[in-house]
C-alpha cells in the first residue's frame, strides 16, 4: 500500500475507537512530557551552570604579570614564562598590545592596595580594588544592593559584604545566621567614606641627579604625598568579585579611571624605580578578558610568547560538561521509564485492535492485502499514536517545566534572590523526542503487526 | 489495465481451474477431520459451478482453497497454469488481489467504511492511484446499481444492497475468477434472485469464471451450469444443469 493510503486507513481506525487510542495516545505523551521534562531540566541546569560560570569571570580572565616582578600571584603557575631577565616592563604600551590580541575582549590594570578608609571617623584598614566598567555584567554584582559605579570615574565606592559588616561592626559571631545584604546596604547606601591614601608625585624634574652621567636615571625620582578622597557607598556586594585573587582580593571597589587618576603608591613603584625611565605608569599586574573560557589557552599562550608572566584557571567547563552528560543519561533513563510504560499501553491498545478488528483483518486478507499491507497498517497506527502522543507530549513538558520554572522563581523571589532560567527546551530535544516516541512506538507495535498479518484468513472470517 | 467490461479472461473451452487429488485436513483434538478429501475437477474457463452439500460437507473449505485462503494438506489446486500450493504467502496474497473476487454470506463489508471506500479498498492494496480509483469505484457501483449511495455505510443499507456492494468490491479488479460463499443466503428470495441475476449478468456478459457455494438445489438448478455434489469431503455427484445460459466448455469430469 502507498504511504498516503496507508496513514489515511491508519488514522481512520484511530478515530473508530477514539476513546481507547486517545488514552494510549494520553499515556505515550505523559511519558514523552515526563522524558522532555527531566531532559530539559538537565539542559537548562547545565546552561544555568556554565552561563554562571562564564559570568562569574573566573574561567575567562587570564592575569598577566611581569616576569621581573618577584611578587606575582605567588603560585606554581608563576613559574611558567620567559627568564626574569627577559620578560618586558608592564607599561601602558604593553597593555595595549595585549589587548589587541584576537580573543581578547580587554586588558585592564590592576589596581589594588591596602589603605585605610575613615567612617565615621573610625579607620579601618582594607583591601582597595579598581573595577572596569565591564565588570557591571559579571556574576557577582547580581545580587548587589544599591547601583554600580554612574561612571569609570565617578568618586563613588561598591563595599564587599564583609567589609559592610565591619563597618557597623555586625561581624557574626560563628554559628550566627549572616546579616542580608539588604539589611547591611540601608544604614550605608550613600553615606560617605574618606580614604586616605599615599599619592606619588613626579618630583620636578632632574632635581636630584645622582651623577651627571647617568642622566636616563634622574626621572625616576619621585615624592610621596599624603590624600585624601571621599567616596559616596553606592552599593554593597553581596558575593565576592575576586574570590579568585584569594588573599590579595579586595574589600571596596573603586571604578577604574578613578582609581588610576590618584596614582596611589603601589609597592612595586620602589622596584619600579630604578628601572623606568620615565614617569609613564608601570603596571604591576593586568587582568585580560577572554571572549570563551575555551580560549583562555590560546590567548594564555600569546601572551607568554610577549614576555610576560600568566595566570588562570583552567578550563572547567570541560569537566562541567561531562558531568551534565552524565546526569542527563540519568535523568534521561528516569524519563524513559513513562514513555516504558506507555509503550506497554501501544501493545495492548493494538493487541485488543487485533481482537476487536480479526473479521476486518480477515476480509482485507480475502480481498487481496498482503501479511505486508496488515502489518504496515497496524505499524502506521502506532506509529501516528507515537507521533501525535509525541507532540502533545513535548507541549505538555514545555508546559510543566514552564510553571515549574514559574513556581521557583517565585519561591526565589521570595527569598530576594534573583530569577533564573533552569528550564530549557532546545528545538533538538523536542524534534528527538517526538522520533524517539514514533519509534518507541513502532517497536511497541512490532509484535501485535505481525501476529495480525499472521492472521489465518479462513478462521478471521469465520469468527462472528 | 482492461475495462471491466472486458475481463481479460482466458479463451473460451480453456481450463480455468484444474483440482487434482485435493485434500484438506484439520485435527480438532485427537480428532483428523477429512473436510476435502481427494477431490478432482477441472472448471473450464467462463463457467458457472456450483458446489452443493450439506453443512460439513467440505464445500466452504473447497472454495476457500480456490480462493486461496487456505492451502492444501496434499493434491494441487492449478488457477491458470498458477500451482497455489506453491506460491509463496506474497504472492498467494497478490493472487487473491487480482485473479479472484469473492462474496459472502454476511456480505464482509468494513462496517467503518463509507460504500465507496469499502469498493476501492482492493485498489489501495493493488496501489492504483487515487484519482483512477474513484472512477473505477463509482463505474462498478453503477454497475450494481448503487451509485447514489456511495457515501453511506454498510449499516445503512439493506442486505441486498450490501451483497451488491460487495460484488462491486469483488469485480473491481477485474478477476477471472468470482467465487461466491452461499451469496443469498441472508437474502430473502426476491433480493436473492435479483443477486442471482447480476451474477449471471458476470458470467455472461464479463465472462468471468463462477464458483458459487449453496446448499439450495433450486437455485443451482436455476443459474448454474454445472452441479458439483460434495459429501464428507468426496465428491459425489457432477451433474450438467438445465441449459438456460449458452454452454461454454462442455466437458463434465468423471463422478
Amino acid at each position: 500500500m502507498k504511504i498516503p493510503d496507508l496513514t489515511e486507513l491508519a488514522l481512520r481506525n484511530l478515530r473508530e475507537s477514539f476513546l481507547r487510542n486517545s488514552l494510549t495516545t494520553v499515556g505515550i505523551s505523559v511519558g514523552v512530557a515526563s522524558l522532555v521534562a527531566m531532559l530539559s531540566l538537565g539542559i537548562g541546569l547545565q546552561q544555568m551552570a556554565s552561563r554562571r560560570l562564564v559570568k562569574s569571570g573566573l574561567f575567562d580572565t587570564v592575569v598577566v604579570t611581569s616576569r621581573r616582578d618577584l611578587r606575582g600571584m605567588g603560585r606554581e603557575e608563576e613559574r611558567t614564562g620567559p627568564n626574569p631577565g627577559e620578560s618586558r616592563v608592564l607599561d601602558e604600551a604593553a597593555r595595549q598590545e595585549i589587548e589587541h590580541l584576537p580573543n581578547v575582549l580587554e586588558a585592564y590594570p590592576d589596581i589594588r592596595f591596602i589603605t585605610e578608609l575613615r567612617f565615621q571617623d573610625k579607620p579601618h584598614l582594607t583591601m582597595i580594588s579598581a573595577m572596569p566598567d565591564s565588570m557591571k555584567s559579571n556574576d557577582a554584582f547580581e545580587g548587589m544592593q544599591g547601583t554600580f559605579f554612574t561612571s569609570d570615574s565617578a568618586p563613588e565606592a561598591v563595599l564587599q559584604k564583609s567589609f559592610a559588616e565591619e563597618l557597623l561592626g555586625k561581624t557574626p559571631a560563628q554559628g550566627t545566621p549572616e546579616p542580608s545584604v539588604v539589611e547591611l546596604a540601608k544604614p550605608l547606601l550613600g553615606k560617605e567614606l574618606t580614604m586616605r591614601y599615599a599619592q606619588r608625585e613626579t618630583a620636578p624634574s632632574q632635581t636630584v641627579p645622582l651623577r651627571p652621567s647617568d642622566s636616563n636615571l634622574a626621572g625616576a625620582s619621585y615624592s610621596v604625598v599624603s590624600r585624601e578622597q571621599t567616596l559616596k557607598i553606592i552599593g554593597v556586594v553581596d558575593l565576592d568579585p575576586e574570590s579568585m585573587r584569594g588573599p590579595t582580593r579586595g574589600k571596596v571597589f573603586l571604578p577604574l579611571k578613578l582609581a588610576e587618576s590618584l596614582r596611589v603608591m603601589q609597592p612595586t613603584d620602589l622596584r619600579e624605580i630604578g628601572r623606568a625611565g620615565s614617569g609613564e605608569p608601570v603596571y604591576s599586574s593586568l587582568s585580560v578578558r577572554v571572549k570563551n573560557p575555551a580560549q583562555v589557552q590560546v590567548v594564555e599562550d600569546a601572551v607568554k610568547k610577549m614576555g610576560f608572566s600568566t595566570f588562570s584557571i583552567l578550563d572547567a567547563t570541560k569537566s562541567l560538561r561531562q558531568f551534565f552528560a552524565v546526569l542527563d543519561l540519568f535523568l534521561g533513563i528516569f524519563g524513559s521509564l513513562a514513555l516504558a510504560v506507555a509503550s506497554i499501553g501501544i501493545v495492548n491498545t493494538l493487541v485488543m485492535a487485533i481482537l476487536e478488528r480479526r473479521r476486518e483483518i480477515g476480509i482485507m486478507k480475502a480481498i487481496g492485502a498482503s501479511d505486508g499491507d496488515v502489518q504496515l497498517l497496524f505499524f502506521a497506527e502506532a506509529g501516528a499514536m507515537g507521533i501525535l502522543g509525541g507532540i502533545v507530549g513535548v507541549a505538555l513538558g514545555w508546559a510543566i517545566g514552564q510553571v515549574i520554572n514559574l513556581g521557583t522563581n517565585i519561591y526565589l523571589k521570595r527569598q530576594s534572590l534573583p530569577p533564573e532560567n533552569f528550564w530549557s527546551v532546545p528545538w533538538m530535544l523536542a524534534i528527538g523526542a517526538i522520533i524517539f516516541a514514533f519509534l518507541v512506538s513502532l517497536i511497541s507495535g512490532f509484535y501485535p503487526a505481525r501476529r495480525a498479518s499472521r492472521l489465518d484468513p479462513v478462521q478471521a472470517l469465520r469468527y462472528e | 489495465m482492461t475495462p471491466i467490461s472486458s475481463v481479460n479472461a482466458s479463451a473460451p473451452g480453456s481450463v480455468a481451474i484444474r483440482i487434482e487429488n485435493l485434500c484438506r485436513n484439520y485435527r480438532m483434538g485427537e480428532t483428523l477431520i477429512r473436510a476435502v478429501d481427494g477431490v478432482s475437477l477441472d472448471v473450464p474457463s467462463g463457467e458457472f459451478v456450483a458446489l452443493l452439500g450439506s453443512s460439513g460437507s467440505g464445500k466452504s473449505s473447497m472454495l476457500n482453497l480456490i480462493a486461496g485462503l487456505d492451502r492444501p494438506t496434499s493434491g494441487s489446486v492449478v488457477v491458470q497454469d498458477r500451482d497455489l500450493a506453491k506460491l509463496s504467502r506474497e504472492e498467494l496474497a497478490k493472487y487473491r488481489l487480482h485473479v479472484v473476487g469473492m462474496v459472502f454470506q454476511s456480505f464482509n463489508l468494513i462496517s467503518s467504511m463509507t460504500l465507496a471506500e469499502n469498493v476501492e479498498l482492493p485498489l489501495r492494496f493493488a496501489e492504483v492511484d487515487r484519482s483512477k480509483r474513484d472512477a473505477l469505484a463509482a463505474e462498478a457501483l453503477d454497475r450494481v446499481g448503487l451509485r447514489a449511495r456511495m457515501n453511506h455505510r454498510p449499516s445503512e443499507l439493506s442486505g441486498g444492497e450490501q451483497q451488491r456492494a460487495a460484488l462491486a468490491r469483488a469485480l473491481i479488479n477485474r478477476p477471472q475468477l468470482l467465487l461466491a460463499d452461499e451469496p443469498t443466503g441472508n437474502l430473502d428470495s426476491r433480493t436473492g434472485t435479483e443477486i442471482m441475476n447480476m451474477v449471471r449478468d458476470f458470467n455472461q456478459k464479463l465472462g468471468m469464471t463462477v464458483v458459487m457455494v449453496t446448499h439450495e438445489r433450486a437455485l443451482a438448478e436455476r443459474y448454474a451450469q454445472r452441479m458439483i455434489f460434495l459429501a464428507d469431503g468426496k465428491l459425489v455427484d457432477d451433474q450438467r444443469s438445465v441449459p438456460a445460459a449458452p454452454v461454454v466448455g462442455s466437458r463434465g469430469s468423471d463422478s
